[in-house]
């Protein structure tokens, strides 16, 4: 049962109706909003589970790899090699909209346009797995680059489907019921009010109109009483 | 310009150096969670964690879950995988659909 505390009048009335249609069309969009949002996310998802999957297999190949060669060098080596590195990347970050969702697009530069040359250390005191290992990271970097890309658009289009959901649902299982039910007890409480005035003018016309005739029969009497006078 | 970081235990970071990631080794996870947010506040686009640390901070990462940036996005350390990663992913999926529909 709704709230009771509505007055009964015209005027809030009409300005329920107008809140319910505007709580109708305002469902209505936020459905076919979750729908599309629902369809990407999908797509995204999908996406996610696939590259996550590689990534994952690609990296683990990898640290396979240093574990080869941290057996062969030792740390302090390994450490020395890899200090300074002759790559960088610059990552520029832009936003692509999604449905109202802001989403990130990452673009990476590598300064170092040769991509096979990684190796920031002579060769000739290094082992050659880790030229492997080093190679194996490299070529799991795009994906990587990728995956973070995708499982946050994942993330952010989850947050908002959540979101615009519960909205759906509050909608169509609380908001429209209730203004459903208030314009209902409002238009019967309104039925019921005319009925009243009807019925009272009803009575009231009754009331004048026996007034009237027993006015009349009452003049009538006397009437006949001095007539009956007059020639008796 | 965004950077990259790498943060996790030193054996597994360590060769994203050669890549030219920003690498953050952490060897507990008081120290993670302190970088994390250094991170966090600087101009850091995406942060790579290990899940051997990443399983411990789950609170932090919820955190920065719904932002932005940075993405934290999990890989598996030098110890294997535990499938937290894919975990997240179908995480996701529940809380956007209400359940696992893949």
């Amino acid at each position: 049962m709704a709230a009771t505390n509505v007055s009964a009048t015209r005027m809030e009335l009409t300005r329920l109706k107008k809140k319910l249609k505007t709580a109708v069309r305002g469902h209505k969009l936020l459905k076919d909003k979750r729908d599309e949002l629902m369809k990407q996310f999908l797509d995204v998802v999908r996406e996610n589970r696939e590259l996550r999957a590689r990534v994952e297999e690609a990296l683990m190949r990898a640290h396979a790899s240093f574990t080869v060669v941290s057996a062969l060098m030792s740390s302090e080596m390994l450490e020395q090699s890899l200090m300074y590195p002759k790559q960088s990347v610059d990552l520029d970050m832009k936003f692509k909209n999604i449905m109202s969702v802001n989403v990130p697009e990452y673009q990476f530069k590598t300064q170092n346009a040769d991509s096979g040359d990684v190796y920031p250390y002579g060769f000739a005191t290094t082992s050659c797995e880790l030229d492997g290992a080093v190679d194996a990271l490299s070529s799991a970097f795009q994906d990587m680059l990728k995956l973070a890309q995708i499982e946050k658009t994942s993330q952010l289009l989850a947050e908002e489907i959540e979101k615009t959901r519960r909205r759906v649902n509050a909608l169509e299982y609380v908001m429209i019921p209730e203004t459903q039910e208030q314009i209902r007890r409002i238009t019967m409480k309104l039925d019921e009010n005319d009925r009243n005035t009807t019925i009272r003018l009803m009575k009231v016309k009754d009331m004048l109109l026996a007034q009237a005739i027993e006015e009349k029969r009452r003049a009538d009497e006397e009437a006949l009483k001095g007539y009956q006078e007059k020639i008796g | 310009m965004y950077k990259i970081a790498v943060l996790g235990d030193r054996d597994s970071v360590l060769g994203f150096k050669a890549l030219g990631l920003d690498v953050y080794p952490a060897e507990t996870v008081e120290e993670a969670k302190t970088i994390l947010h250094r991170l966090a506040s600087e101009d850091c686009a995406i942060v790579y964690l290990t899940e051997q640390l990443g399983v411990q901070m789950e609170e932090e990462i919820a955190r920065y879950k719904d932002e932005m940036k940075p993405a934290i996005i999990l890989i598996p350390g030098k110890d294997g995988s535990l499938g937290i990663g894919m975990a997240n992913v179908t995480r996701a999926v529940e809380r956007a659909v209400g359940a696992d529909i893949l």
